[in-house]
């Protein structure tokens, strides 16, 4: 009654009356603006569950395995025979088949990685570099397997024509294969870190006379150094933890042995092994997965937060 | 005060010079080796399977008998996960990204998520298999079928999406999201409204990255045992089921048995290749075509 009076009068109650309806309307939002934050809260702490689930997974598991093999056995055993009679609980086999499947990538990845870098930061240009990028990135994106499947049927025939005692499978052309997988994640990073060396110092060197490969020597390469060794590390996590191509190309011996024509077991190999037969649980076998697991996770985990700690504690500010 | 001697410099200068020329050749050399490798894995998978690649083989179910063998069943289980691994890390990953770049305080619980994040993201793979294994598969005694590896994967994608949409919300310029809440739009409006939309490009990029990811991951799937026996096509969630790289996984270790499953294995890889480019080229055109220049 009172509003349709307000409104043959005039506009002035019929603004109040406006306000009075975005009030109204308002509630709904209201409800959304106080529940939206709490429910993406909720959201967002499902990562650090997922963190949570990992870690009990593998905590409660592993416990359970160190109580029948004492923790001293474990790291130090050199044998590991999980299905004989008398089982043995060594892990040092897989440790030095992941730490030398680890290497030789590494010894493939880093000097061709870093050379690549070099390259496209300092010497390519700017079209080449717009052409060749993309293209290594494709490498980075094959699927594993694929990579698996390559060193099996590829890289390995072609390396028993020039090595003679090499095994069909064997831990040098997985470990070759795992570099060349490597090495676009080595390159792009290491150009990342280089190219973010200001011109000036590049342009002061050359002005001094310096040709290109000296700048890049004594200029460009110690200022990037923080973000050139990150790179190497997050590429040896990154081999520490590769599957199917040390699965596929490596075979499953668990020899204790340095020789790199052998074939040779990882932990990531030993845990698709151990899942793929039928591992009851509660036997001892069932725990040693997840212990092996932890080992695995804590090695990764710890390059990662070195690489992180690296590019952070030593980056140059300019 | 000593000159420069000229004529000292003149007899470096040539074998400086030349080092720079090798070593530029030697570095491009290098650059070559990646993209050499590139071209020979895809010759080689390409001569050796293209021959297999028929309707009967992309049509046809599992068999024992390499001649009859064909991949429906994993072409099925592919599309079955992503129903499960494309809602939920959509969900999920913007969820968090909104949360940490338009709500979160720089306070010590915001830096706590986005390290854990980027250590998630650098756990191996099988990890993931082996939580999924654990979680999923046993105490919830899901089984080894589509939720268990869809969600295992989910998880294993997150960081990339989380990662993509936090730098495509970051990228939204902050004059639109002042204009928003300058003619009185509420923070939920604004990021409904303005910001989403602003950075939808951004984020389906990340979105299809991580689902092409998802694709091509084996190991949490061996991890959670998802057979390699001839099982029927899957036509729910609940239903067990294979995907392209386990089908190659199981074909390449069984071709020391039988010869013709490397044919298989590699005929296989291409179709796979074939979808992951056309996923990537999908993502790029979407990047390039309707990435707003503000």
């Amino acid at each position: 009654m009172e509003a349709n009076s307000a409104v043959n009068k005039g506009n002035a109650v019929n603004v109040r009356d406006m306000i009075a309806d975005k009030k109204r309307s308002r509630n709904l939002s209201n409800v959304m603006e106080k529940v939206m934050p709490k429910v993406l809260l909720v959201i967002a702490t499902i990562s650090i569950l997922t963190t949570i689930g990992i870690l009990f997974t593998l905590l409660t598991e592993t416990i359970e395995f160190f109580q029948r093999i004492p923790f001293v056995e474990f790291f130090t055993g050199t044998v590991l025979k999980p299905l004989s009679q008398n089982p043995e609980f060594g892990v040092l086999p897989l440790l030095t088949g992941t730490l030398i499947s680890s290497g030789i990538a590494m010894f493939v990845a880093i000097p061709i990685g870093l050379m690549t870098a070099i390259y496209l930061s300092e010497y390519a240009s700017d079209k080449v570099r717009r052409i060749v990028k993309p293209i290594l990135e494709i490498l980075a994106g094959i699927p594993t397997i694929v990579y698996g499947f390559f060193a099996l049927t590829f890289v390995t025939p072609i390396l028993r024509e020039f090595i003679p005692g090499l095994q069909a499978t064997n831990i040098l052309s997985p470990g070759i294969v795992m570099g060349i997988m490597i090495i676009p994640m080595v390159a792009s990073l290491s150009e990342d870190a280089m190219s973010s060396v200001p011109n000036s110092m590049r342009e002061g060197a050359l002005a001094l006379g310096s040709t290109k490969l000296e700048v890049t020597g004594k200029v460009i390469i110690p200022a990037a150094m923080s973000g050139i060794i990150a790179s190497f590390v997050l590429g040896i996590s990154r081999a520490i933890g590769e599957t199917m191509i040390v699965t596929i190309a490596s075979g499953s011996s668990k020899n204790f042995t340095f020789d790199i024509t052998q074939s040779m077991q990882t932990m990531t190999a030993y845990i698709v092994e151990v899942t793929g037969g039928d591992a009851p649980a509660g036997s001892t076998i069932y725990y040693s997965l997840y212990a092996v697991a932890m080992t695995l996770f804590v090695f990764t985990l710890i390059m990662n937060l070195l690489a992180r700690y690296i590019s952070r504690r030593f980056r140059e500010e300019y | 005060m000593k000159y420069v001697d000229t004529a000292q410099v003149q007899k470096k200068m040539n074998t400086r010079l030349l080092t720079n020329k090798i070593a530029k050749s030697l570095f491009f050399l290098s650059t070559l080796f990646g993209l050499i490798v590139l071209v020979v894995l895809i010759f080689r998978v390409i001569s050796q399977g293209i021959a297999w690649i028929n309707l009967d083989f992309l049509t046809g179910k599992l068999s024992n008998n390499p001649e009859r063998a064909g991949i429906m069943g994993a072409i099925l289980g592919t599309l079955w996960l992503m129903v499960v691994v494309a809602p939920v890390t959509m969900l999920i990953g913007v969820g968090t990204a909104i949360y940490l770049e338009c709500y979160a305080k720089k306070s010590r619980f915001h830096s706590f998520i986005q390290t854990n994040i980027s250590n998630l993201a650098g756990v191996p793979s099988i990890v993931f298999g082996i939580l999924g294994l654990t979680v999923f598969v046993r105490t919830m005694e899901l089984g080894n079928v589509v939720l268990a590896g869809g969600l295992t994967m989910a998880l294993l994608v997150l960081p990339i999406v989380v990662v993509a949409s936090q730098e495509a919300i970051r990228s939204v310029p902050s004059q639109l999201s002042e204009a928003s809440y300058g003619m009185g739009a509420t923070k939920w409006q604004t990021i409904k409204n303005i910001i989403l939309p602003a950075a939808l490009p951004g984020i389906l990029t990340g979105a299809i990255l991580s689902l092409s990811r998802a694709i091509g991951e084996t190991a949490p799937l061996v991890v959670i045992g998802i057979p390699a026996l001839l099982i029927p096509f899957p036509g729910s969630l609940m239903d067990r089921f294979t995907i392209l790289p386990m089908q190659i996984y199981y074909w390449t270790i069984d071709s020391a048995l039988v010869a013709e499953y490397a044919n298989l294995a590699a005929a296989t890889i291409v179709v796979l290749l074939v979808v992951l480019f056309v996923l990537n080229s999908v993502a790029i055109i979407i990047r390039n075509k309707f990435q707003q220049r503000y």
